[in-house]
């Protein structure tokens, strides 16, 4: 149920974005946020995207993991 | 941008890492309670138990919102839903949740019009398109889901729709935590906290069960590295007496959640008391639509009540969602109660810890 799926954001029309999940194209709306710009990235729920990915965050956990399970792996 | 990450990186952090932690603690067992569905999912999907030595002990709280819905509002859906001017919309997994008089898919058999939706605000787009229907939607969620719910009220004012309204079954977890850490029937040592609920209320609410119950706690993502290494830090929190929440999903969470978010809901909705099924009133935890928004408040246009029903004979759905009993434990697990024939909802939502329990059988 809360499941919330991360996309890029690459085109805005209004309060909607178009957002690519890996290949896979949906519509959400923005309106749960501020000035979304095109190239961000979103996590999208229900339709509506609720928060942007901190890219800087992501970065410090995907080094962090790999760090801690001693794998180039992931 | 972030790619899934695979059990065995993932067993070989917890191998060495937990075996220490768990000598730290001289024997003893550690309760760890999970209130988010979709990580009671993960943890039976990645294997999440049999990779943690024992002694630490994984228990599933009331974190699935289908599996909290009481019987008596399935009842009240499915009334509304056989009328002939009802278009009924729905999250996906509500529709074999039974109630005490069958589902929403038994109603849909009989000719009402029950339509899923991924989104609350495809409703908008099925009223637009049925102007001489009632849509009415089923209005299930916590915190992650209600403020798209409440977009989509506003939506339809600002739009002038006539014919669409919601039964508002929405709830908030704090006063359901603060419920559960104050159990004295148990003893949860930690909780995980859930990542997407966090990322709208931010984790405010946990530093207050921390603060009044000593409780530590973690917000934590969904990969298997999230979860064990959410794990491990709750562990050494619990080890070295640090009673602290530590946000460990914030490359989506902000230690203020999103405030945006909560506006918009708060525009729409108020506080109220809810049932929870297996657990009864938990004042404060429910949300109805504000008084402003009456005209779109479907248990005010049809005249509805929420009434409670008894359980079906051997269903334990309220102990387990409450943590003091496994499926396992349930006299009708697998037997009479499957995916496919459902005796209550821990099994029928997606979600709930028995049909997490059935499907990946760890």
């Amino acid at each position: 149920m809360c499941l919330a799926v991360p996309g890029k954001v690459i085109s805005i029309e209004g309060g909607t974005g178009l957002i690519d999940f890996t290949g896979v194209k949906r519509k959400a709306s923005l309106e749960l946020l501020e000035n979304v710009t095109v190239g961000e990235y979103v996590i999208v729920h229900a339709g509506c995207a609720i928060e942007r990915l901190d890219e800087e965050e992501a970065l410090k956990t995907i080094a962090l993991f790999k760090e801690l399970s001693g794998s180039d792996d992931i | 941008m972030m790619e899934g990450l695979k059990e065995a990186a993932a067993k070989g952090f917890a191998a060495a890492r937990f075996e220490e932690l768990v000598k730290k603690g001289h024997g003893r067992t550690f309760s760890i309670m999970e209130v988010c569905g979709t990580h009671t999912m993960s943890i039976a999907k990645y294997g999440i138990k049999t990779i943690l030595p024992a002694g630490i002990r994984l228990v599933s709280g009331p974190g699935c919102p289908v599996c909290v819905t009481c019987q008596g509002y399935i009842d009240a859906a499915s009334d509304i839903a056989r009328r002939k001017e009802v278009i009924m919309t729905t999250f996906g997994d509500m529709v074999k949740v039974p109630g005490s008089g069958g589902s929403l898919a038994d109603a849909r058999a009989e000719g009402a019009d029950v339509r899923v939706v991924y989104s609350p605000l495809d409703c908008i787009r099925i009223a637009s398109e049925n102007p001489h229907m009632q849509v009415v939607f089923l209005s299930i969620g916590f915190e992650t889901t209600t403020p798209a719910t409440a977009l989509m009220i506003m939506n339809s004012r600002r739009l002038g729709l006539r014919n669409l309204s919601i039964l508002s079954g929405n709830k908030t977890l704090p006063a359901v935590l603060e419920m559960v850490a104050s159990d004295e029937g148990r003893s949860i040592d930690g909780f995980l906290y859930p990542g997407h609920v966090s990322v709208i209320t931010g984790i405010a609410s946990y530093e207050r069960i921390s603060d009044r119950f000593g409780i530590p706690g973690v917000v934590t993502g969904f990969e298997p590295m999230d979860i064990l290494h959410a794990v491990f830090l709750l562990l050494t929190n619990i080890i070295n007496g640090n009673n602290t929440v530590i946000n460990a999903y914030s490359r989506v969470v902000r230690n203020e959640g999103n405030i945006k978010a909560r506006t918009i809901t708060d525009e729409v909705f108020e506080a109220c008391d809810a049932y929870w099924r297996g657990i009864g009133k938990v004042p404060g935890s429910g949300l109805k639509l504000r008084d402003k928004f009456k005209d779109m408040d479907a248990w005010k246009i049809f005249d509805m009540i929420e009434t409670e029903s008894a359980e079906p004979t051997g269903c334990i759905c309220g102990s387990v969602i409450m943590g003091r009993a496994s499926p396992e434990e349930c006299g009708l697990f697998g037997k009479t109660c499957t995916p496919d024939d459902p005796s209550g909802p821990c099994m029928v939502s997606s979600e709930g810890a028995c049909a997490a329990a059935f499907r990946y059988g760890r």
